[in-house]
């Protein structure tokens, strides 16, 4: 996507907002690459709802009404010796581009992919060729570990001195509580609902050591072992039949009307 | 009612202006007030007694030529009139609907001392509707100066700027963090007291006069204060206004059905969510609301949530006499079926099986002396706890301004206590060719006053650009 004054100032671990179209929702997007000689950045998104399946319609030349970015802080790059990434589904392309920034930091970086199953599995090649060692692991098991329970295993053997993941909230959840005995510093990049993204709203608040934070401008990333985690969970669900219904109308209304959106 | 020649003295009472009835408009988001026929506007024009030293003018911020505009519509020439009023005021259209007048140019008004003072607001709005439905008239641009300024926010504060150095000759580009222009006029005011179609062209006429818009460009992160005086921009003029919402502290707050009135207003406002479907922002609102405050931010949200179906309480911790929001404000949410507790304040907030929210507990509050500046103190009576059945809540407790600007400017003085950042008179920073008005300098205000200000630095930067080689 072109956006020159976003990919200008990109930095890994920070996200953007599009809004599609005059009548649409402001979806925040993390960012997975950038190239500032083109002006373009790239995000890869998950079709959950409906304004996630009208971008999945977007044609190249098609234009979006709005771009705002980039927004959030950027992740804390340097070394920091042993450093284990573990991406969830969608979000494996934003962490690829932190195992990109850590390594060429001179981290040795371990990263684990972690999946549904099998047919889910993506960038595989992309991040054994940016790692030290890659491990993979799906919920059902059809490829790679069953579960993230090998991660204990590992890290009984191998010591870490830091731990970044992306995924979905409960993943980040999970892998928390497992460096949390570890005493592993555990980033994590939570995904609260959004809406300005500037810290305008308060939609987006969490609470992480106790304390009141704004997901868009405190964070994105926060630390995994102080994060109220069901809190988030139940925040995100709020607006859940709200959204169904318009998925659904969308839906029902005739879906994808390619191109209607061209400028 | 029945005089028809202009006996201004003896003609006490303003002319009316018509409203939708309040059973019909609490159920819609159009506008409230209709605004003035040709007529109408004829005869309260005719009741300004043109004075030769216009008290009115000096209680307007902006110092708009009262009298003048008023006497071209007595002699219709409209064309003439809207171009007096924006030689000093670039929004007419919204302050003619929004600005509190009874305490501002109305306030001032000799007539007022006998009967209601001039309608000067609704005359104003008068010509300024007249203007849109006729087309817009471009007044004359000076010589290109060559100078760059970047102007941050396109509120009140950010446009009145724009419009003016724009006008002076110097290229001005405004930076703003949304996908929309306008600020608080388009995201926080509802439709039915300001509808965003007006917003709209106001923003568009700043744009004509040449001012690039750049919209979706966040100063602190997309660029910054720095950066841009780096990259070729010669001043700096920050109008980011005051977005940061206030929460009370209490536990609970984080349930589910507890909205701070920013996320409220931008979700209906804003994104439109009282259209939902057909917008795709959803907004979940319940059948008992509470709204906690008592401004004119508590007031919009409890009448938006009238119009989107709810029954609305608004809880407010001192008594009547103190409610910070304009009378006609609070008559009009009444009449739409507005109820208050006054004198409470909220403790707790419990939530259902799913983490909405399904009460609260408040407590009773009790007034004691006034302080330093007249308001008087509260604090609770112990014991007098209760709680009620809600589903949901808004905060509408105050907001300060957005800390992103400051963090990443240095040396940028700001108050540390309220965040708003330190100028002087005529909105010069700490740092040289930076100048900063409207809510982002004062805390929250009024759209005037952000005008005034912006309308100031304008000025200030012309001068300080035109004496720089
Ligand atoms: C900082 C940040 C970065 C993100 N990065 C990515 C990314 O790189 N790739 C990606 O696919 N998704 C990402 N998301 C999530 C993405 O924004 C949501 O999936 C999207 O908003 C859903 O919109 P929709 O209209 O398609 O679905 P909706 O119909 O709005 O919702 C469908 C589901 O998504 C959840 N959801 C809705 N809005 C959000 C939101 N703002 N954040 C989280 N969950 C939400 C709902 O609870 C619901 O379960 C990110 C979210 C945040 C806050
Ligand atoms: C609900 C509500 C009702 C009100 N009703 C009235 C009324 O009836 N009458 C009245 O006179 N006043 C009213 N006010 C107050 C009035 O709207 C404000 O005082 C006025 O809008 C302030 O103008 P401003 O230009 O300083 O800031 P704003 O209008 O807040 O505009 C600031 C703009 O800057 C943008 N911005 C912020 N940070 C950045 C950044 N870092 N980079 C780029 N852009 C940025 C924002 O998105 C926004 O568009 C009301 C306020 C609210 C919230
Ligand atoms: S701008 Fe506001 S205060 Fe000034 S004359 Fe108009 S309505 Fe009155
Ligand atoms: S003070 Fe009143 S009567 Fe006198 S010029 Fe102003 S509006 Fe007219
Ligand atoms: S998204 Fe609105 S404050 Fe963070």
């Amino acid at each position: 996507m072109e956006a020159p004054d976003v990919a200008a100032k990109a930095q890994p671990g920070q996200f953007l907002i599009v809004v599609p179209h005059a009548k649409g929702e402001r979806v925040p997007l993390t960012i997975c690459g950038y190239d500032r000689k083109k002006g373009t950045v790239s995000f890869a998104f998950h079709e959950v709802g409906k304004t996630t399946k009208e971008l999945a319609c977007f044609n190249e030349g098609d234009c979006l009404l709005n771009v705002t970015g980039p927004l959030g802080n950027p992740s804390e790059i340097k070394k920091f010796g042993k450093v284990l990434c573990v991406g969830g589904s969608i979000m494996i392309a934003p962490l690829l581009l932190q195992v990109k920034a850590l390594k060429e930091a001179g981290n040795r970086v371990t990263t684990v992919l972690g999946c549904r199953s099998k047919e889910f599995l993506f960038m595989q090649k992309e991040a054994e060729a940016l790692s030290d060692k890659v491990y993979i692991a799906s919920d059902d098991g059809t490829i790679g570990y069953k579960g993230l329970d090998f991660l204990k295993e590992l890290l009984k053997k191998e010591k870490f001195d830091r731990c970044v993941v992306l995924g979905p909230v409960v993943m980040m959840r999970d892998v928390s509580e497992i460096t949390k005995p570890y005493k592993i510093p555990t980033i994590v990049t939570l995904t609260p609902i959004m809406i300005d993204g500037m810290g305008m709203c308060g939609v987006c608040r969490v609470t992480v050591g106790g304390k009141m934070q704004f997901g868009c401008v405190d964070g994105p990333e926060f630390d995994g072992h102080q994060t109220d985690f069901e809190e988030l969970i139940r925040r995100q669900r709020t607006m859940l039949p709200e959204e169904r219904v318009g998925s659904l109308l969308w839906e029902t209304s005739g879906g994808c009307k390619c191109g209607r959106n061209k400028a | 009612m029945a005089e028809t020649k202009p006996k201004p003295k003896l003609n006490k009472k303003a002319v009316e202006m018509n409203k939708q009835e309040p059973k019909v408009r609490a159920k819609n988001f159009n506008e409230v007030a209709l605004g003035y026929t040709e007529e109408q506007a004829q005869e309260e024009a005719s009741r300004c007694l043109q004075c030769p030293k216009p008290q009115c003018v000096t209680g307007c911020p902006v110092e708009v030529p009262i009298p003048q505009f008023i006497k071209c519509i007595r002699e219709k020439k409209y064309a003439e009139g809207i171009a007096i009023i924006k030689s000093k005021n670039a929004l007419p259209a919204v302050c003619g609907r929004v600005c509190p007048q009874e305490t501002q140019c109305q306030s001032k008004c000799v007539i007022g001392k006998m009967g209601d003072p001039v309608s000067i607001g609704r005359l104003e709005r008068y010509l300024a509707d007249w203007e849109r439905e006729h087309g817009f008239q471009l007044p004359p641009k000076a010589k290109p100066t060559g100078k760059k300024v970047a102007i941050v926010g396109a509120g009140p504060a950010g446009l009145t700027a724009a419009a003016d150095l724009v006008k002076l000759g110097h290229e001005v580009t405004i930076f703003e963090a949304l996908h929309v222009g306008g600020g608080v006029l388009f995201y926080g005011i509802p439709e039915f007291r300001l509808p965003k179609a007006i917003v709209q062209n106001e923003v568009e006429y700043v744009q004509k006069l040449g001012v690039e818009l750049r919209l979706g460009n966040l100063i602190g992160r997309t660029h910054t204060i720095p950066e841009l005086m780096k990259n070729g921009y010669d001043a700096v003029f920050i109008g980011s206004g005051a977005g940061l919402p206030q929460f009370t502290g209490c536990p609970g707050e984080n349930l589910g059905g507890i909205y701070s009135a920013n996320e409220f207003l931008i979700r209906v406002n804003l994104m439109k969510s009282y259209a939902f479907p057909e917008y795709d922002t959803p907004i979940r609102i319940g059948k008992h609301v509470v709204v906690i405050g008592g401004g004119n931010v508590a007031m919009d949200c409890a009448r938006c949530s009238m119009r989107l179906g709810a029954e609305v309480c608004l809880l407010y911790r001192r008594s009547r006499d103190e409610l910070p929001a304009r009378h006609e404000e609070i008559e009009n949410a009444e009449e739409e079926g507005l109820v208050c507790k006054f004198l409470a304040a909220p403790v707790e907030f419990y939530g259902d099986e799913k983490g909405w929210v399904k009460s609260m507990k408040c407590i009773c509050m009790e007034l004691g002396a006034p302080d330093e500046k007249g308001r008087r103190s509260v604090k609770p009576i112990p014991g007098s706890e209760f709680t009620m059945d809600v589903d949901t809540v808004i905060i509408a407790i105050g907001q300060t301004p957005n800390p992103i600007i400051q963090r990443t400017t240095a040396g940028l003085e700001s108050n540390p206590k309220h965040g708003t950042i330190n100028v002087n008179e005529v909105g010069k920073t700490s740092l040289e060719g930076v100048y900063a008005g409207g809510d982002v300098a004062t805390g929250a205000a009024t759209v005037i006053s952000a005008m005034g200000a912006g309308k100031r630095a304008a000025k200030a930067i012309h001068e300080y650009l035109m004496s720089k080689k």
